[in-house]
């Protein structure tokens, strides 16, 4: 991969107005989505989540139990799909695929020195490997900011690609860190620079960095993957990470990918939300839809 | 290449089926209309002289939503004795401070009934709830407060000259912003001390008569505003009347031009905000994806019933394909229906007679060779529709690009340079706005300074701000609407 792919001429990459996403990203609010559409809505974002815990406490006991809820995300409804995948700690790959034996929930890994990125790429190839090796279907790995932003994008681009070879047939999602990459236009070029190292997916944040996923910046890196799919016919995965903790926010996401993308994207398998308390929400949003009155969080498991 | 390039056709984003949103209308369940509206002359409604009424429709159902007076000469010398008789005992006299006060009272109570004439708006016009509701009463209510704070400062706003009214003002408007045309024409009129009689559109009269009530319950003092409702035959009488001082028209050119000749040699001064056929210049360097984004609401805002709308696009050779791809998915995701439903992007086109003018340009498009493209929405079986449309592969010679259609129907041009890009945009009878869109400072100051048009925008389209001057070049109109330069057709300064 890293042989075949070529560092793009970011220079050419088109300008983005900050004014104008925001706006356009405003608009998406306005759609009112009822009935239905809600319901339906609500389906699609319970399936592309990604239930997410990155803590330094993560036991495997809590590993295993957000696997089980993974699994049965409201135990009383079983018509109800499951997540799209469970994001861990490599230390974590193990307990989770264990954990999700017989389901078609995917496990993802966090890798290359997640969250800051701060270290050579030689441990990050290590790491990735270590993660693939215990099981991990997909890895999640971080940019290097640093060198990014030093304008050393060779650097950057070089890394992505060897991650990808050593991610085998992991898929790969790329972390942009967009909170830390200061403006929506180097958010375009670091969206373009990592869909032609090879990147699966592109996601906005560790969730460790505010602000993390946002309308405008989501919309930005849509964009990016809507003309690198017409110049190159490859479809590029998208994922907003890190403070989508309600359905209505997530329903916006969906209303914003299905009128930038269109229909083709609006599955688990191109989109998903990296959210830990996002399920919930959504769970309540449904059971609302249902009885038609909210139930307190009490009765909805936590995690 | 061809092969290339037919690949690249298959990679053709689908907006087409899947996840659909549901209907989502706003309840008109709490309005209220009259089976009948008269006119409004001296702070009562008064039945019109030759007892005639019409009928005034929903365009997106093509039913009747009330009759309305029609106004004839005699209803007119009516509305014009009461205003001259307000505008010599009372508002000339009143403190300026005290105008004011009655300025923002109106403008407060347009704030709280906001939701209600959004929705008789949409109703009466066709314009889509997110519009009347987010653009229209807004604007609506910022200008009667913008103006009510000149009130009591007219001599700041025009120091070291003695200001006074004009006297009785005569204001014809049109239906495709109706309350807001009615707001910029009344607002500025009133807090400089003249008083009005109003002509709103034959086929949007609802939200004025809806206004009259508010200057009821505002208890403006009568004969300060009035409004007699009619079509161009009311109009003309408004105009013909040797007691008005001053008339203030918004509409098409044509009529503008015959407004031009009776008034010639009466001594009344007179303002005209006409058409428009403004070119949106899109270049290479431009924030291309916002740049589509402003081309959309530069035509389909208000299903392209805008003056000032972006009717033609001018767009840099090397990106044109870009653009006009975009342009065409962005298309497909616009929601043409019911324009009550939150969701709808157009709404129903204001009128049969405009319906038929826009699709006699279709016709004359396809008959001139250009090629035409149409989103595929569905529309509704009853109404007036028109599907977003673009031209391609147009002449600056085409009757499309040169006359205004008034409907969402975007000529779409390329260029080279800069200069030829500011010489097609200025080669047109009207100079009403005009866009650029480009990254490069220093190419939107050269631009917009060669470009002889009224309100140019850089990097967005159709924006608008009471404090803001608007108007036209050419044949787009003579004086200026809004701002501190709205206040000056409304002053005699000595």
């Amino acid at each position: 991969m890293a042989s075949t792919a070529k560092l793009p001429n970011l220079n050419q990459v088109s300008r983005v107005d900050q004014v104008g996403v925001e706006e356009r990203a405003a608009r998406f609010c306005a759609r009112s989505i009822k009935n239905e559409s809600k319901q339906e809505a609500l389906m699609m974002v319970l399936s592309m989540i990604d239930l997410t815990t990155l803590e330094g406490q993560d036991t495997p006991g809590k590993v295993t139990q957000l696997c089980h809820k993974a699994r049965h995300l409201n135990a009383a409804r079983p018509e109800l799909p499951t997540v799209a995948a469970v994001c861990v700690y490599p230390t974590m790959v193990a307990v989770a695929k264990k954990a999700l034996t017989g389901s078609n929930i995917h496990v993802a890994s966090v890798a290359t020195a997640f969250p800051s990125g701060m270290s050579t790429t030689k441990i990050k190839l290590e790491e990735t490997r270590m993660a693939v090796a215990a099981g991990a279907d997909e890895i999640d790995m971080v940019i290097s900011r640093g060198a990014f932003l030093q304008g050393d994008t060779r650097f950057v681009f070089d890394e992505i690609a060897q991650v990808k070879e050593a991610c085998g047939k992991a898929h790969l999602k790329v972390i942009l860190e967009t909170g830390e990459l200061g403006t929506l236009d180097q958010v375009r070029r670091a969206s373009v620079l990592a869909m032609h190292a090879g990147a699966d997916f592109i996601k906005t944040s560790t969730g460790k960095v505010q602000p993390a996923a946002t309308l405008p910046v989501t919309l930005v890196m849509l964009q990016a993957i809507r003309d690198y799919y017409h110049e190159t016919g490859r479809m590029v995965g998208m994922k907003p990470a890190g403070g989508i903790s309600k359905a209505k926010l997530a329903i916006h996401y969906l209303v914003m990918l299905r009128e930038t993308l269109g229909n083709a994207w609006l599955t688990p398998v191109w989109f998903r939300f990296g959210a830990s308390s996002l399920a919930n929400d959504v769970l309540m949003q449904i059971e609302k839809q249902r009885t038609g009155v909210y139930q307190s969080l009490d009765y909805f498991s936590l995690d | 290449m061809t092969s290339k390039k037919q690949g690249k056709e298959s990679r053709k984003l689908d907006f087409s089926t899947g996840w659909d949103y549901a209907p989502a209308p706003q309840s008109s369940a709490d309005i209220t209309l009259a089976k009948r509206y008269k006119h409004f002359i001296n702070g009562k409604f008064v039945a019109p002289a030759n007892g005639k009424y019409f009928s005034t429709i929903n365009p997106a159902t093509a039913r009747p939503l009330a009759k309305v007076a029609a106004g004839n000469a005699r209803d007119i010398d009516k509305a014009v004795k009461a205003a001259r008789a307000a505008y010599r005992n009372v508002w000339s006299k009143m403190a300026p401070a005290e105008r004011g006060k009655y300025l923002f009272r109106v403008a407060r109570i347009i704030q709280e009934r906001s939701r209600e004439f959004a929705v008789i708006e949409s109703l009466d016009g066709g314009k889509p709830i997110r519009e009347s509701r987010d653009v229209d009463i807004p604007l609506v209510a910022a200008h009667f407060f913008y103006n009510a704070g000149w009130a009591d400062k007219l001599n700041y706003a025009f120091p070291t000259r003695s200001v006074k009214p004009v006297g009785v003002a005569g204001q014809i408007i049109p239906w495709n912003f109706p309350l807001l045309m009615a707001a910029w024409k009344i607002a500025p009129a009133l807090a400089c001390g003249n008083t009005v009689v109003l002509k709103p559109a034959e086929t949007t009269p609802l939200t004025a008569m809806k206004l009259a009530e508010v200057m009821q319950d505002a208890d403006l003092p009568p004969g300060v505003v009035n409004i007699v409702t009619g079509a161009g035959d009311t109009g003309a009488a408004l105009v013909q009347h040797p007691d008005v001082d001053k008339i203030a028209f918004t509409g098409s050119t044509q009529v503008g031009k015959q407004i031009q000749r009776q008034l010639a040699g009466t001594g009344k001064r007179y303002s005209l905000e006409l058409g428009g056929k403004a070119a949106n210049i899109v270049f290479a360097d431009a924030a291309i994806d916002q740049a589509v984004e402003g081309i959309v609401n530069g035509i389909f805002f208000n299903q392209g019933h805008v003056c000032c709308a972006g009717s033609r696009l001018l767009v840099q050779e090397s990106v044109a394909e870009e653009v006009i791809r975009k342009l065409k998915d962005r298309m497909e995701t616009l929601i043409v229906g019911d324009p009550l439903d939150k969701n709808t992007d157009i709404g129903a086109i204001n009128s049969k007679e405009q319906l038929e003018r826009i699709n006699a340009y279709l016709k004359i498009g396809a008959e001139e060779g250009v090629q035409v493209y149409q989103s595929s929405c569905a529309v509704p079986d009853t109404g007036f529709w028109c599907r977003p449309t673009l031209f391609t592969g147009v002449a600056q010679s085409n009757r499309v690009v040169q006359e205004e259609i008034f409907g969402p129907v975007l000529a779409v041009q390329t260029f080279r340079t800069v200069n030829e890009a500011i010489a097609k945009s200025n080669n047109t009878p009207y100079g009403l706005s005009g866009g650029v869109w480009t990254d490069k400072g220093a190419k939107i100051f050269k631009v917009t300074r060669d470009i002889r048009a009224g309100v140019i925008w850089a990097n967005t389209f159709n924006k608008f701000d009471p404090t803001s001057p608007f108007g036209g070049y050419k044949e787009s109109g003579i004086g200026r609407e809004g701002g501190l330069h709205g206040l000056e057709p409304y002053v005699t300064l000595n």
